[in-house]
């Protein structure tokens, strides 16, 4: 029961000192330092939220904010492009961990190279270099221009919630890949090949023996994917979609803007309850499909 | 119940055999060579299997036996040479259109189907009805003895019932050809001797069917191969049926590694055409041997003797009898296995199990019949003497 009840430390090549204390103390120190960096914060958002500048709790705030048709609009345009975005991810994902992992061309090396370098990328650079290239003064559209001997650009959709979507699907993709490519460096080739030897053509064989072979780590990369997509904010800013308003905008605009801290903080909490669904939910989900597959990422 | 679907097109009057040369297929290497990169992993490799037939590929580890078997399947393209099945050129064919059936080591069952659904894998490939599929998947089933497993997933089942499966899955879509690697090497020696004679009854059971076994074990080769092909450094060294490699092997290195044959170096001192015997001297002694080949006096021979067709006499008197000196002796259940210096050269004896096995340093005298021996060719090497071969395949 001791070594229940107690931990010790010790500290020193000989082993000469040695701090002894119950177990709790140790779980304790943590559990207080994310006390301070992250409950502490959270629990002035939610009371913020409820009780506004003063007053006693209400739910007036939540009920001013979550009636009004703005909120909803953004709430819908923050889940259809996070959604859209995962499914864009996992497709393109699949099918470039594909090519890497079983067509292998000469500078597979340096292109897996440079999946990890997106992954260390800031967001809104992305957004930023998708203006330089596809923007209304962008070097596509400058040629394109030139070529057709136009005034207007002729690609136009970057200031669009598809601009968002495809700098979004850009950013993200090596989310989703990195999973993936772990997961096909574990299949064994000898199913491919059996697979292969009873008939089967490359499509089924992807579809029958690869692609249920990923899920677990599809599961894993979406999700992330979809966590992130749904507080995505740099991207959104960067690109200055018009009309498209997200949850993280809302945030933003009603906090900094319009120094409407509780509307604001309101618009926080929902967003917070929204991620911490879904990241339950990808729990759930990985549970019950096979989730230890999954801890490659 | 196989044996009828599998006769179905076969004339009344035909056997097995000669319904499988009309119907099935061999295969056929001709000059083959396969490189990975600047490695060549087999070279010039020409081999005519008949149809029907069970071929052993038997080496050591790199040998090239596994890269022949996936030249045949497809999975290697030959930098050199063609390969057919029948009389199809399949060398640049993809794997899906050649019809083989494939089990390897691992069993590589699809772990997220069920047994029956890997069994029909293949019969769902080639677009057959629904119906037949779970009808003949059955079928198979019951023969390899999982008709009661077809609902489990394949890490439900044992090492023996997985490979079951995989041959069962292998043989439902009535390949031409059915390629074998190593399928008994991941099972344990219990398992692997039970699964040896289920793949020699199932071989009986289908009859033209061609089978290419790989294998680097020569008990699984000479239990159930007609004919072995023994490779050696990306080539072919021999091929034969697995009696003539054994009592006649035409090289030193089939000798030692199908069987694990003692090899001395003997000079020919007199050849008897009419008896096909040889009389040869091993340093001061005479021996008489069998020689199906001519032999010269004054020519240098390898003299070939099986462990366990010397034995050990009480008297160091009469012909044929070879005095050495034990230095290891080890017991292994059912036999007694002894090491001899003989002149410098060591001697590996199999005895029935010993009462009072000689203690190591001790003088002993071997004897051996006439026919029991054979002459090869001069020694290739600078080894003269017998030398300690443990061939993987010594195992079961």
């Amino acid at each position: 029961m001791a070594s229940v009840a107690s931990a010790s430390l010790t500290l020193g090549a000989g082993g000469g000192t040695r701090i002894s204390a119950p177990r709790w103390v140790w779980v304790l120190v943590p559990l207080l330092a994310l006390a301070g960096i992250f409950f502490y914060p959270l629990f002035f958002i939610v009371k913020q939220s409820l009780t506004g500048d003063a007053g006693p709790p209400t739910l007036a705030h939540y009920a001013a904010l979550l009636s009004s048709s703005f909120f909803h609009a953004a709430l819908l345009r923050t889940i259809q492009i996070a959604v859209l975005s995962t499914i864009g991810c996992l497709a393109l994902g699949f099918v470039l961990a594909l090519i890497v992992s079983f067509v292998p061309f000469p500078g597979v090396r340096l292109f897996s190279g440079f999946i990890d370098t997106i992954l260390a990328f800031p967001s809104f650079l992305i957004a930023l270099s998708f203006t330089f290239l596809y923007g209304s003064a962008g070097a596509f559209n400058f040629i394109f221009m030139d070529l057709l001997h136009t005034t207007q650009p002729p690609i136009d959709f970057v200031y669009t919630k598809w601009g968002v979507i495809l700098a979004e699907v850009t950013f993200y993709t090596p989310f989703v890949m990195r999973p993936l490519l772990a997961a096909f460096s574990q299949l064994d080739t000898a199913l491919i090949e059996v697979a292969s030897s009873l008939g089967a053509r490359p499509f089924r064989i992807i579809r029958e023996i690869i692609f249920p072979e990923a899920v677990p780590a599809m599961l894993a990369g979406g999700s992330l994917c979809l966590l992130l997509t749904l507080n995505e904010f740099g991207i959104v800013l960067f690109i200055g979609a018009k009309g498209v308003v997200t949850l993280p905008m809302v945030i933003y605009g009603k906090a900094i803007q319009e120094f409407d801290y509780t509307a604001g903080c309101v618009a926080a909490v929902v967003n917070i309850a929204l991620s911490v669904g879904l990241y339950s939910l990808y729990r759930y989900v990985l549970s019950r499909t096979g989730g230890g597959r999954a801890s490659v990422l | 119940m196989l044996g009828a679907e599998l006769g179905r097109n076969v004339a009344a009057s035909d056997t097995p055999r000669e319904a499988s040369a009309r119907r099935q297929p061999g295969i056929r290497f001709e000059s083959v060579t396969v490189a990975y990169g600047h490695t060549v992993a087999l070279e010039d490799f020409s081999l005519d299997i008949e149809p029907g037939e069970v071929m052993a590929l038997l080496g050591p580890s790199g040998s090239g036996k596994t890269t022949a078997l996936r030249a045949v399947a497809g999975f290697v393209t030959p930098a050199r040479g063609r390969i057919f099945l029948g009389d199809t050129d399949v060398t640049q064919m993809p794997p899906f259109r050649r019809g083989i059936g494939m089990v390897v080591q691992q069993y590589a069952l699809f772990p997220h189907m069920r047994v029956e659904q890997n069994v029909g894998f293949g019969l769902r490939a080639g677009g057959a009805p629904r119906g037949e599929i779970a009808a003949r998947v059955r079928e198979w089933l019951q023969l390899v003895g999982m008709g009661a497993y077809a609902a489990r997933y394949p890490q439900e089942l044992s090492g023996g019932q997985q490979q079951r499966v995989a041959i069962a899955r292998a043989l439902a879509i009535r390949p031409k050809v059915l390629l074998l690697d190593e399928p008994l090497s991941a099972l344990d020696a219990q398992l692997r001797s039970g699964m040896l004679n289920e793949i020699a009854r199932l071989h009986r059971e289908l009859p033209d069917v061609t089978i290419l076994y790989v294998t680097h074990d020569q008990i699984e080769a000479l239990t159930l191969a007609d004919r072995i092909a023994v490779m050696n450094e990306s080539k072919l060294v021999d091929v034969g049926s697995a009696q003539s490699l054994y009592q006649q092997p035409p090289s030193r290195f089939t000798a030692t590694f199908v069987g694990n044959a003692n090899l001395l170096a003997v000079t020919i001192v007199e050849f008897d055409y009419a008896r096909q015997q040889a009389r040869v001297r091993l340093g001061p002694r005479m021996l008489q041997v069998a020689a199906s080949a001519a032999a010269h006096p004054g020519e240098t021979r390898m003299l070939c003797i099986r462990p366990h067709a010397l034995s050990l006499e009480p008297h160091a008197a009469g012909a044929n009898t070879i005095e050495g000196t034990v230095t290891d002796v080890q017991w292994r259940g059912s036999a007694h296995r002894l090491y001899l210096d003989v002149d410098g050269a060591e001697l590996c004896v199999d005895s029935k199990p010993l009462r009072a096995p000689p203690p190591r340093g001790q003088r002993v005298s071997l004897h051996f019949a006439p026919h029991d021996a054979t002459l090869l060719a001069a020694p290739d090497g600078p080894s003269a003497g017998g030398r300690r071969a443990e061939p993987p395949g010594d195992r079961l």
